[in-house]
């Protein structure tokens, strides 16, 4: 027995020591081996970042006007790891702050997403009284917190929307946008970001750096010290060239019209106006749109979401003559004195080309094809030319290719070629399809844009603008002001003569053709041309009434122009949808731009340079 | 001039010093001193869980004490006075084992607490000295374990409480409780082929649980004999990251605090996980992983290997024992402060289901503080025996 005991006592000492080695081994294993693993964990457990929201940009005009800014405002969130009960609390709030569905249906996507110490944004802008009955009951609502918090607010509403854009709530497709190109890391306790127009193109300036407040937590996320504090950068303030007051004159002037239209300097491409209407108001999208207004606005035919300026394409009808008659002289198709007879049409085969004055207008040389606009002309000039070379000798102003604006998203429109047409339909270029070409028809389809820059390279006697509409940035602290550079124009190389030519007959056409009547005693030379481009079909889709459809199958109506012709300081171009005849709805639109530009504007002593 | 009195008094003195020195060389030295050592670790240990609660370390001085003082006066009693308390506590504690069955008070789901009037008391803590005891005495009174009717009474000996306390339920009181007789049991002879098979079984079991884990614990699977509470302890064992910020946020928790804490840990009161309450239950069950975090491999180990001595010596002891009884007992008792010691460091390591079984003489809490204390000083006693028989004399009068 005692021998036995001797030996029993003795494998239970062996076990022990192999039990106790097993202990050895698992703490060697957590804390020599996954020593790091564990190390890392331990300090992303005691330490939590509190995002410090950065300022953003302030967005100016050239004057000054303050287009878009930070309203200090109240807003709610919730910490939803320190929620007792989310439901319950969601439900006293609902009460208090009369929240709808759908605001609960954003949270609840949001709080999902959210990390375990993140808060969630349940509502901003909150009124007086709200916050009052908040506060009160605050106590009784773990987790919810109340703050002040800077909103973004477009002070003129729809105003200029599509110039501005709008800033909203990171989406989760943004996230993955920024996860991709690897910029997470700069969003990090971000909640807004730029999604369109200037806010969106300038968002890197604009957002500033977000700062970071390093806390050390306990379980339970109580604070006990702060580690370290990196505070906010602001973001630069943008100084734009556009002159608001003529925004909303254009926009006033267009009324509940369909269009857009785009003012720049001929010198430097600085863009004085950049106008799409119908609009909307950005300050329903900084926190989210709800479904009602978005499907409202994204539904309605008048498609006041499409940035016209920028994304619209549309033929640039008789507008297009000025062009042609430079290209033709640049190919040696024509000279100035060749004339032709214009009977009021064109023949070419048995297919006869109607002239807009169906008795014509007799015998038509270069300058009065322009003045009087000639389609005659410009059908023979089409088919003598043949759609290759037309392309070659207008592609060098722009038409077919993004302008290089300073906004996302621009539109590149169609120069059509033989080429183009076999790429895109996998067809021969037809004779028959060249005459339309001529007069601004047919598969030509740019935007307003890019018209306005060609528009100014006749002003500037042939050179190619960058346009641009931030001007410069400032730094809000400091002041400081640091202009842009700007791209040097692209000389074209047109001959100086042929270019002035072109010039004399833009200008008659305000003395004595097409919108002579429009811009009757000026006091400076308008040089100018309307357009009436044809509306070829609706989409096969879109259902309106008989008298919408009618109104809608009315020609759009367009205008270029630049004053003054001697010196010109602007140049513009503008479409009324569905406006009829370039004389009568785009041009008068021009001419209180101009005089609004030339006369009113200087008056208060602000003269362009 | 008070030369006398001067001589008188250092005489009275000079005799408290000696008995003194009797009394406390009377204690197993090595035993003793492994003692004091964890102690001391154990100050360290509960100071640095209290920055919430300074009442709690105060509390813990007074509990290191009234250990202490039990274990010194129970070393002073004779292992034959011992077997005299074997069958009355044993049976004291069954019948309040039932009771609790029937007038128990219920917290947190489980039935283990008596009221007595002056205090609340745990019968399943007295049944962990009660179980060894009785089948020491018993296994001693029929000098072995012949014959299978002597088998069978012990086997209900030991079974009949530890299915009281499973009922309660308290699977780490049960888990110690059965672990004490059953090494009196494996110290009185079980054979040998019993011993392998039972060795090889668990083994399989464990294998098996590892490797059909995930199918095993399917949300709508359940497992005979094992509550779904304790079913999910083990699934939440083999997978804490199943549910990181629930079920799995102890062992978790317990295992970032144990393996941050790197070779030589963060420091005294520098432990992160422990200070900023990361960990749960982390002044009692989970004391170790707030330890492991400040003091790294080089303090865990040092903690091991006290403990090591300590049930070595009380092997020892045991073998040196001069009577069955003394000697069962010593061996049991000792394997059982292994046991306590291993299912703790087990469960905050991660390698172990959680049960709520504290870390020897280092986490805070009176009971487990107690109990141990009386099995410890019951070694202390039967050391002393064996110092009477092989040194030859008695220091008691």
């Amino acid at each position: 027995m005692s021998t036995d005991f001797r030996v029993r006592a003795t494998v239970a000492a062996l076990a022990v020591f192999g039990f106790f080695g097993i202990l050895i081994l698992r703490f060697a294993n957590l804390q020599v081996w996954h020593h790091e693993d564990y190390a890392v964990k331990a300090e992303n457990n005691r330490v939590a970042l509190l995002p410090i929201q950065a300022p953003r940009g302030k967005i100016f005009d050239r004057y000054g006007e303050i287009l878009a800014r930070n309203d200090a405002g109240f807003s709610v969130e919730i910490e939803p790891a320190r929620a007792k009960n989310l439901d319950e609390s969601l439900a006293v709030l609902t009460d208090i702050l009369s929240l709808s569905p759908a605001e609960i249906k954003r949270f609840k996507r949001s709080a999902a997403e959210a990390r375990k110490f993140d808060s969630v944004l349940l509502k901003s802008k909150l009124t007086d009284a709200q916050v009052a009955r908040l506060v009160v009951q605050i106590d009784q609502l773990p987790g919810v917190r109340v703050l002040r918090r800077n909103l973004r607010a477009y002070p003129f509403g729809s105003s200029s929307s599509h110039l501005l854009g709008h800033i909203g709530r990171l989406s989760r497709k943004d996230q993955e946008m920024l996860e991709q190109s690897e910029r997470a890391s700069e969003y990090f306790g971000v909640t807004h970001m730029g999604k369109l127009g200037i806010e969106r193109s300038y968002e890197e300036q604009l957002r500033g750096e977000v700062g970071f407040q390093r806390i050390e937590v306990t379980a339970s996320g109580r604070t006990v010290r702060e580690l370290a504090l990196r505070p906010a950068v602001s973001g630069e303030d943008l100084l734009l060239s556009i002159d608001f007051g003529l925004q909303r004159l254009v926009e006033a002037a267009y009324g509940s019209r369909r269009g857009a239209m785009v003012a720049l300097s001929p010198k430097t491409g600085e863009v004085f106006a950049f106008v799409s209407m119908p609009n909307f108001d950005p300050n329903h999208f900084v926190d989210g749109v709800d479904s009602d207004l978005w499907n409202e606005l994204s539904n309605s035919i008048d498609k006041p979401l499409l940035n016209r300026a920028l994304r619209g394409i549309y033929p640039p009808g008789s507008t297009y003559k000025p062009f042609m008659a430079i290209a033709a002289l640049a190919s040696g198709e024509r000279r100035p004195q060749d004339t032709i007879q214009d009977p009021g049409y064109f023949m070419l085969g048995n297919h006869r080309f109607r002239d807009s004055r169906p008795e014509g207008h007799g015998t038509v040389d270069l300058k009065k094809s322009i003045v009087v606009s000639s389609d005659t002309y410009y059908y023979k000039l089409a088919v003598d030319m043949g759609v290759d070379v037309i392309h070659q000798y207008i592609s060098p102003f722009g038409f077919g290719q993004k302008t290089g604006i300073d906004l996302e998203g621009e539109a590149a429109g169609i120069l059509p070629s033989s080429e183009w047409k076999m790429k895109r339909f996998g067809k021969e270029w037809l004779t028959g399809e060249t005459p339309s070409i001529g007069i601004g028809q047919g598969y030509n389809s740019f935007t307003i844009l890019q018209l306005a820059r060609a528009t100014a390279a006749i002003a500037n006697g042939g050179k190619l603008v960058r346009p641009q509409i931030v001007r410069a940035f400032r730094n809000p602290l400091s002041g400081k002001t640091t202009e842009i550079p700007r791209a040097p124009a692209q000389e074209l190389g047109f001959n100086p003569e042929w270019v002035n030519l072109v010039k004399d007959a833009m200008v008659g056409v305000n003395i004595s053709g097409t919108s002579a009547g429009v811009f009757r005693g000026t006091p400076y030379t308008v040089a100018g041309k309307t357009g009436t481009a044809q509306v070829f079909s609706l989409g096969q889709n879109e259902k309106y009434s008989a008298g919408r459809i009618a109104e809608r199958l009315r020609d759009h109506s367009l205008y270029i122009a630049f004053a003054p012709a001697e010196d010109p300081k602007v140049a513009l171009a503008l479409v009324v949808e569905n406006g009829g005849f370039g004389a009568a709805s785009a041009a008068p639109i021009a001419r209180k731009a101009l005089d609004y530009l030339l006369i009113t504007r200087p008056a208060e002593g602000k003269v362009l340079q | 001039m008070n030369s006398a009195n001067q001589r008188r008094a250092q005489t009275g003195w000079r005799a408290l010093a000696l008995w003194l020195r009797i009394r406390f060389f009377s204690l197993d030295q090595p035993l003793f001193w492994l003692m004091m050592a964890i102690f001391v670790l154990s100050l360290f240990a509960v100071y640095s869980a209290s920055h919430d609660d300074p009442d709690r370390f105060i509390n813990h001085l007074r509990n290191l004490a009234m250990s202490l003082t039990l274990m010194c006066v129970l070393s002073q009693i004779p292992s034959v006075q011992l077997q005299r308390a074997a069958i009355p506590l044993y049976i004291t504690s069954l019948l309040l084992l039932v009771a609790v069955q029937f007038f128990g008070e219920t917290s947190k789901g489980a039935t283990r607490w008596l009221n007595i009037g002056i205090t609340r008391i745990q019968p399943s803590e007295i049944m962990k000295i009660a179980m060894p005891m009785m089948l020491a005495w018993f296994i001693h009174r029929k000098e072995g374990l012949e014959g299978w009717r002597n088998w069978l009474a012990a086997c209900l000996m030991l079974v009949v409480p530890t299915l009281f306390i499973l009922k309660q339920p308290d699977l780490g009181t049960a888990v110690l409780v059965a672990a004490s007789g059953t090494f009196v049991l494996y110290f009185a002879g079980i054979s040998w082929r019993l011993l392998l098979w039972v060795s090889l079984a668990v083994l399989m079991l464990v294998i098996l649980l590892i490797t059909l884990g995930d199918a095993a614990c399917a949300p709508d699977i359940s497992w005979p004999g094992l509550r779904e509470y304790q079913r999910q302890r083990i699934c939440t064992l083999l997978n804490p990251m199943q549910d990181p910020l629930g079920k799995g946020f102890h062992i978790l928790q317990s295992m970032i605090a144990v393996g941050s804490g790197g070779l030589v840990g963060k420091g005294w009161l520098q432990g992160t996980q422990t200070q900023l309450e990361f960990i749960p239950e982390r002044a009692t069950d989970f004391i170790f992983a707030g330890y492991a975090e400040e003091f790294g491999f080089i303090g865990a180990t040092l903690v091991v290997i006290l403990y090591l001595g300590v049930v070595l010596r009380g092997l020892w002891i045991a073998i040196g024992a001069p009577t069955i009884f003394s000697r069962l007992l010593s061996g049991s008792l000792s394997l059982m402060i292994f046991t306590y010691a291993f299912v703790n460091l087990g469960m905050v390591t991660g390698i172990l289901p959680v049960v709520g079984v504290p870390l020897p003489f280092i986490s805070y809490g009176g009971t487990a503080m107690v109990t141990l204390g009386i099995g410890l000083g019951l070694i202390f006693s039967i050391a002393r025996d064996r110092s009477r028989v092989t040194q030859g004399f008695s220091l008691q009068r």
